[in-house]
């Protein structure tokens, strides 16, 4: 009782944020699939991402101008870009 | 070119193996949601806790699903700037428009109202939570129309031009995208999908706890619930199905070619209910096309043309040309051969580096001379990449085969549903054993189903990544195949540790029921 008239009186974000403070707080299976999206987005973001997955063409050229230039030439070289490909493999 | 096919092979290999992770867990998200707020709905109204304990414990179910699948998307997207880098830069702002529209949709309406869904029950009024439960339930469909959008355009590019400066095709027409006839019917058939798949999972689950005699109310009740949301679903994925298939005759006539074994296309075409193909058929030799086949007469005419008697081009018909067709304007042409396409292609790409050319040496006048040219054969650019026709067959068995799967397990749901729900209302299925373990064992034949019908829309459209404007290999990067392999390899690990995680989880809750936590 005297928690909800805390909470009345509090403005909004603090009511906002004690909502998700208290919410967290009583999870018991929530807890298991918090810590499984927060390993599975590590993986994703700090593993794939920064050392399986860079864009391509941001990595390889500075500017946009640039790369319009290279998709150009991949399309454009239709001996095709699937030959150079496989020289290069 | 074996090992640039290796490189292709392996990349598509990659996005199909997280396409299809991805999509075991979206459609129970999408079926759940509906069901959960259809509950809490029926507790709203009638203020009886019994439905309020069901809502909580399909939403925690729901909440396990939404929790393992979520976010699995996101590595489609690593996939396109790595492996796909030719074709993500193509598709310019098209592509990365409705994906950012998802992103902020997916994360204001889910995560917020997802939190209000679970933690808010009796710290908000009632009225809210449900409002809460239905929104998350309805921003989860919203977030996949956007990439139903996307995806849609791939099959039928529309609202947009090509810009021969930056290489990029640039939206000028949003409507056009969003609301062209495929998205939209592909939108409503994989929406309500996810809710037959829903149905089919509280129905089963519930028919385990009718096994075992635990939970009878939760389980009697929720199996109404279930069977009346999965038959809806089933009814409108017949209709958004017929919609889709009548789409595809039109725009992409060799996947239904594909989807339906038809090498030589006629006037009152028939639909084939059960077939086994012929392994030896080819598009250029005469073997029959099926070894055996139960066809249905003109009915392939009727879904596809809405005239018992109207024209379906088969395989061949398609590499020969020659038949009256509509062209992206919707108007009347006589198909062009595929040779006539390639020919037209070849002279898209040229005139894309004729442009260029010129304008590296700031010749206007050749520029706009290689420019009308460009625009003129631009719909065939993607043929100018093939080497030869049988680049522009699909793989028809997996096709083929895929499509019947599909059809005979969407027809068998219809009829399990309504048997279900007499069986239920007569008060009869609790004591039926055989019914109970068909209902469990209909758990897998939902996702095979489902699954199903992603591989006829994304195997039927090979080559093309972008219909008829750029073939996979042409989309590819240039990088090496051991990297596809690895990274290949490291998600089938994940995905695999993320189903095992989602079936272990979900079993133990099964498993514990509703017994106070």
């Amino acid at each position: 009782m005297e928690e909800n008239q805390t909470l009345k009186n509090d403005n909004f974000v603090v009511r906002v944020w004690r909502f998700y403070l208290e919410g967290f707080r009583s999870m018991t299976l929530g807890k298991t699939l918090w810590a499984i999206i927060l390993i599975k987005l590590f993986i994703m973001f700090f593993i794939l991402r920064l050392f399986f997955f860079p864009n391509i063409l941001q990595k390889e050229f500075d500017t946009d101008e640039e790369r319009a230039n290279a998709v150009i030439e991949n399309l454009t070289n239709t001996n095709n870009s699937q030959q150079q490909q496989s020289q290069e493999l | 070119m074996n090992d640039l096919f290796t490189l292709v092979d392996w990349s598509r290999a990659q996005f199909a193996l997280t396409a299809i992770y991805h999509w075991l867990f979206v459609p129970l998200t999408l079926g759940l949601g509906i069901i959960v707020s259809i509950m809490e709905t029926i507790y709203y109204r009638t203020g009886d806790e019994r439905w309020k304990t069901i809502t909580k414990y399909w939403m925690t179910l729901f909440g396990v699903n939404f929790a393992i699948g979520v976010a699995t998307g996101i590595i489609l997207e690593f996939q396109f700037g790595t492996n796909w880098s030719n074709y993500s830069w193509f598709v310019g702002d098209i592509f990365g428009a409705p994906l950012a529209i998802e992103g902020i949709m997916a994360f204001f309406m889910e995560a917020t109202f997802i939190a209000v869904m679970f933690f808010g029950w009796n710290k908000v009024s009632k009225r809210f939570h449900l409002a809460s439960t239905w929104l998350t339930a309805i921003g989860a469909s919203i977030s996949a129309l956007w990439i139903l959008v996307a995806n849609s355009w791939m099959q039928y590019p529309v609202g947009m031009k090509f810009d021969p400066e930056t290489a990029r095709n640039v939206m000028d027409d949003f409507w056009a995208l969003v609301l062209s006839p495929v998205a939209v019917n592909k939108f409503f058939h994989a929406v309500s999908a996810g809710w037959v798949l829903g149905g089919i999972f509280v129905v089963g689950v519930s028919a385990w706890y009718l096994l075992k005699n635990r939970e009878n109310f939760l389980a009697k009740q929720s199996i109404r619930v279930g069977a009346w949301v999965g038959l809806v679903g089933a009814l409108v994925v017949a209709y958004t199905g017929d919609g889709s298939a009548y789409q595809v005759a039109d725009k992409q006539p060799m996947k239904l070619a594909a989807m339906e074994g038809v090498y030589h296309g006629k006037e009152g075409q028939e639909l084939i209910a059960f077939g086994i193909l012929n392994p030896a058929k080819e598009f250029n030799n005469n073997e029959k096309e099926f070894l055996f086949d139960i066809p249905i007469p003109k009915l392939l005419s009727i879904l596809a043309t809405r005239q018992v008697d109207g024209f379906v081009p088969g395989i061949n018909d398609i590499i020969d040309g020659g038949y009256p067709d509509k062209n992206l304007k919707g108007e009347e042409i006589i198909a062009l051969s595929a040779q006539e396409k390639m020919e037209r292609g070849r002279l898209a790409i040229a005139a894309l580096a004729d442009f260029n050319t010129a304008r590296q040496n700031n010749d206007t006048t050749a520029m706009n001379e290689a420019r009308a040219r460009l625009d003129a054969n631009y719909e065939y650019f993607g043929y100018g990449y093939v080497d030869s026709v049988e680049q522009l067959i699909p793989h028809v068995p997996f096709v083929f085969y895929s499509f019947h799967i599909m059809i005979i397990l969407g027809g068998y749901f219809i009829l399990f549903f309504i048997l279900v729900l007499i069986l239920s209302y007569k008060e009869k299925l609790h004591n039926l054993k055989w019914m109970l373990w068909v209902a469990i064992l209909t758990i897998p034949l939902g996702y095979v189903c489902l699954e199903a019908g992603w591989i006829v829309a994304e195997m039927g459209r090979q080559p093309w990544v972008i219909q008829d404007i750029m073939p996979t290999f042409a989309a590819i990067s240039k990088i090496e195949v051991a990297s596809v392999q690895t990274t290949f390899w490291l998600f089938a690990a994940l995905f695999t540790i993320l189903l095992i995680a989602e079936v272990g989880i979900m079993l133990k809750q099964i498993k514990k029921g509703t017994e106070k936590k």
